[in-house]
């Protein structure tokens, strides 16, 4: 009697996970940020993503090297500490067809890149912006971040003395459009939230606790594995229905909240211990501050605006990528020199 | 009454013939009083009557409140490099009069507001008092229009005493004025106010005079800045980030104000550009090469201090390997120096930008022309060798107003590089035999051997069109290494690039004389370095001369200082950058030829700070 053996699985594309990975990583084993690049690999592969189109970039720092380890396909730009919002923001100018996922760290966002980061949230530029939070600087072996909370401490026993950059908070504040939290060792929540910010028109900031297994990973740590586990308050529980999918979503009245993504896409939030409206602003200011008052970790989808228009739309740029234009569309003819020299006779 | 020739030869003098087409005027007002107006419908009345002219502002780093000066040079040669003195001056500010007054030349015009507490002192020069006040309230009915027109009334003064003709003038208020009619008259009204009081109450005849020539039909007058953004314009530029500063700003907001004027889809309306007014000068730069690596051409300006701060930037994109244009209208530095004068002090900053072993294009116009060319051609080399690019203005050629022939359209098509589309890749996977099939791209190879690489953009769609991007080391594959053989590969590669882009920029401007003495300039030292040519042939000294007009240097530099005998080079900075750096490169043999002649005042450079130095030196 013929056996078949069943082949790998695909998604809407045809394609398998191993289409989405990329090199393998030198990270630490262990790190947070290798669980990550398995959700991010798992997201896209979800989403039936056209590897090609997507453009992952990153600054510098142990997390800005984890786009050379998903999505071979894709184009990467590994560019300067702290600098990456401005390359994103120049790539997406040249072709707003592409997805841009940027991978940065808390030094690299937090410190030197706190400018860019300011400036990309104010502006809306579309593109996911992955913080891969671990509160220390690990490739300069244990200093610690902009983000290190208060009384934290490192493995030689110094304290943290300085309050936290609560970038969720920030960015809010900034006008962020899609603001979200989640933790390494969270997979179902992590994936959920990449999946929505893929469906979200504008920045997409995901703020993600992956603790560093070598310097950060102890007790008196707030930002260990136990720690993060311990501490973790989720908002709600998430779901996301792809615009794709024949899914309806289960909406029990006065339990669960949708969020109609601007492709067509549902974010599904099922509530917990509280009634959380993420699209409230002055409401996620006001429970970000609560929470960090209690030291809790709150995860979940922080605060989204689906209105908001990005900075791509907000410019009015024709709808094929600039950089592919033709000549005879961003080059004015003789007429118009000749306009312009009499005009300055 | 002393009668002297001033320095540069177009003397002033009293009761001799006039001196016709040849002298310079400066008006010397409170910044933000509204002159420039006044200012430019003057410089425009005289082109207007076929006289070449050129205009230098002279301003503070201010807003409104200090002093400020205009020079217009007459030149009926065609000079138009700065005199260091001025044959009619205008003062119209208390601050800074009894200055201008013991400035003045001898047997200069001292036209000076009347109202102002101040009494003339000078008796080698003619001292004119007007009272612009009376004569501004009998012509401009409403109190509060008084102070907009007020420096009109020199403008009708000095039109009198030289002789510039009034209809003239009336077409360049409706030029200045962009047609709207009563704001032509109000000014206009000024204007004859002016010229009727000196009618009726100046009896004497100044010994400069204004006489129609043609030498100007046909001309534009243009600020550097604005034609070097037209030059982005025509070369199809879509991104623009830019962080202002001066002497920068205009040359984007030129740009950009044509980019909405001529560049929305005739279809849709929408925008076929994008521009960016960035949080400071480190992400205009990122956004500049981001868009570079995405494939758009992709600019922006700035002045000494925001180079500084894109050096960042700059290296990863010269290690990388990404397009971008970066201009650079210099000021005088270091930090923020003498923000509002000019010097061409970041020739080496601009060279060597960045850290480790990094060398870079750097063209250098000197004209407006060039500044729109070399604009239009620093996109096409930047695309071709995939490097930053760096065009050198300075303050003197980007904000100030020269004459110039109208531009030509440049015609020849956009140079976008090697860039290898999928369609390609597809024909050579096709073509390469089996098991070569998927080594058919390779980001970093060296394909015909002149250091040039290929590249895909982001978006392609083939599955090998791929690559990683990064500043770490890496290889011909764009893989990561940190291999010596690997590393060194690379830098001697990106040294071939740059050794083919040695005969690609702008070759130098040469006349070749076979003198003995040789001069070498380069950017606006050109105008003076002209003018103090001539002035060195009328003192027998004949000179040979090449203005290097872009880095690297063209082989025929070095030849041109191996076959003179005695080199002088121009610097606008105090430790002669130019200088240094032929000496660099040319055969140290010849090394002991060169001498330096240096100008860093903040000053444009004038053609006696050049005629001085060469006939002192020629002495010995």
């Amino acid at each position: 009697m013929a056996t078949t053996t069943p082949g790998p699985q695909t998604n809407r594309l045809g394609l398998t996970l191993n289409d989405y990975k990329g090199a393998p990583s030198t990270l630490c084993a262990g790190c947070g940020h290798d669980a990550i690049t398995g959700q991010i690999v798992r997201a896209f592969y979800e989403m039936g993503v056209e590897p090609h189109r997507v453009a992952k970039l990153s600054g510098i720092g142990c997390s800005s090297k984890t786009p050379a380890y998903f999505l071979n396909k894709a184009h990467g730009f590994n560019s300067v500490h702290g600098r990456m919002p401005a390359i994103a923001t120049g790539t997406m100018l040249a072709n707003r067809q592409l997805i841009a996922i940027g991978v940065s760290g808390d030094g690299d966002t937090a410190s030197i890149g706190m400018g860019q980061f300011v400036h990309l949230m104010r502006r809306n530029v579309p593109m996911i912006y992955l913080v891969e939070n671990n509160g220390v600087y690990g490739l300069t072996k244990g200093q610690f971040s902009a983000t290190a909370d208060i009384g934290s401490t490192l493995k030689t026993g110094v304290a943290n003395d300085l309050p936290p950059v609560d970038l969720c908070a920030l960015a809010v504040q900034l006008g962020a459009s899609f603001v979200a939290r989640s933790f390494s060792g969270d997979p179902k929540q992590l994936v959920a939230l990449l999946e929505a910010a893929m469906a979200h028109r504008g920045t997409a900031l995901l703020d993600v606790i992956s603790p560093c297994v070598t310097f950060n990973n102890h007790e008196g740590s707030t930002k260990s594995y136990t720690a993060a586990k311990e501490l973790d308050m989720p908002l709600h529980t998430l779901g996301f229905i792809p615009a794709f999918s024949p899914i309806e979503a289960e909406i029990v009245p006065g339990e669960t909240r949708v969020v109609d993504m601007h492709d067509g896409s549902k974010v599904t939030l099922k509530n917990l211990s509280r009634d959380y409206d993420p699209t409230s602003r002055a409401g996620a200011m006001a429970t970000l501050m609560e929470s960090s008052g209690k030291g809790e970790f709150l995860t979940g989808l922080i605060y989204v605006n689906e209105q908001q228009p990005d900075f791509i739309s907000a410019l009015n740029l024709v709808d094929e990528p600039l950089a592919t234009l033709p000549e005879a569309k961003v080059r004015p003819g003789k007429d118009v020199l000749d306009k312009v020299m009499e005009s300055l006779r | 009454m002393a009668v002297t020739i001033s320095a540069a030869g177009a003397g002033g003098r009293l009761g001799g013939d006039p001196v016709v087409n040849d002298f310079s005027i400066q008006v010397a007002t409170v910044n933000g009083s509204g002159s420039q107006s006044a200012n430019l419908v003057l410089l425009r009345s005289i082109f207007r009557m076929g006289i070449p002219v050129s205009g230098k502002n002279l301003f503070p780093s201010n807003i409104a409140g200090l002093p400020t000066w205009f020079t217009i040079r007459v030149n009926k040669h065609g000079y138009i490099a700065r005199k260091a003195q001025n044959e009619l001056v205008v003062a119209m500010n208390p601050e800074t009069i009894v200055q201008d007054e013991a400035a003045l030349m001898p047997g200069a015009v001292f036209i000076y507001n009347s109202d102002l507490k101040f009494t003339p002192s000078r008796a080698d020069v003619v001292a004119v008092g007007v009272p612009f006040g009376s004569i501004v309230a009998s012509t401009c009915q409403e109190a509060k229009l008084r102070k907009l027109v007020t420096n009109m009334v020199y403008v009708g003064v000095l039109a009198q005493l030289i002789g510039i003709e009034l209809d003239e003038i009336e077409a360049a208020l409706s030029k200045q004025f962009k047609g709207k009619q009563k704001a032509v008259a109000l000014n206009f009204d000024a204007i004859k106010a002016g010229a009727e009081w000196a009618k009726g109450n100046l009896s004497l005849e100044v010994p400069y005079r204004l006489e129609r020539m043609d030498r100007t039909q046909g001309k534009i007058i243009i600020e550097g800045n604005r034609a070097a953004a037209l030059g982005c314009l025509f070369a199809g530029t879509t991104v623009v980030a830019w962080y202002p500063i001066t002497p920068s700003t205009s040359l984007c907001e030129n740009l950009i104000g044509y980019l909405e004027e001529h560049r929305l889809d005739p279809e849709t309306g929408k925008a076929t550009f994008g521009a960016v007014q960035a949080e400071d000068e480190l992400a205009a730069a990122g956004m500049v090469f981001g868009a570079g690596w995405a494939g758009a051409r992709a600019m922006t300006a700035t002045s000494g201090p925001g180079i500084s701060l894109m050096n960042e930037i700059v290296g990863l994109a010269y290690f990388t390997e990404l397009p971008g244009v970066i201009f650079d209208v210099q000021r005088v530095g270091p930090s923020t120096g003498l923000p509002t004068r000019t010097q061409q002090g970041d020739l080496l900053a601009l060279y060597h930008a960045s850290h480790g072993d990094t060398k870079h294009p750097v063209l250098i116009p000197a004209t407006p022309q060039e500044a729109y060319e070399f604009a239009y051609q620093a996109f096409d080399l930047s695309e071709r060798f995939q490097t930053p690019v760096f065009v050198m203005l300075d303050l003197d050629l980007g904000m100030n107003s020269w004459m110039a022939d109208p531009f030509p359209y440049l015609d020849s098509p956009l140079d976008r590089g090697p860039v290898v589309t999928a369609d390609a890749l597809s024909r050579r996977v096709e073509a390469a035999p089996e098991g070569a099939k998927h080594d058919v791209f390779g980001r970093y190879r060296d394909v015909l051997g002149d250091g040039i690489p290929e590249r895909t953009l982001p978006g392609t769609p083939h599955p090998l069109a791929a690559y990683f991007t990064r500043g770490s080391g890496h290889t011909s594959e764009a893989k990561y290494s940190e291999k010596p053989e690997d590393y060194t590969w690379l830098v001697d590669r990106l040294a071939r690039k740059h050794e083919t882009a040695r005969k690609h920029v702008p070759s130098p401007v040469e006349d070749w004389r076979g003198a003995e003495v040789s001069i070498v300039s380069y950017g606006t030292s050109e105008h003076a370095a002209q003018e103090a040519r001539d002035l060195l042939a009328e003192q027998g000294i004949s000179t040979n001369y090449l203005r290097v007009r872009a880095l690297p240097f063209a082989q025929s530099v070095k030849e041109f200082v191996k076959k003179s005998r005695r080199v002088y080079v121009i610097d606008q900075n105090r430790d002669g950058q130019m200088h240094d750096l032929l000496r660099l490169e040319i055969d140290p043999a010849d090394a002991p030829k060169i001498r330096s002649i240096r100008h860093y005042d903040g000053m444009s450079l004038d053609a006696m700070s050049i005629v001085a130095p060469v006939l002192e030196m020629e002495k010995h």
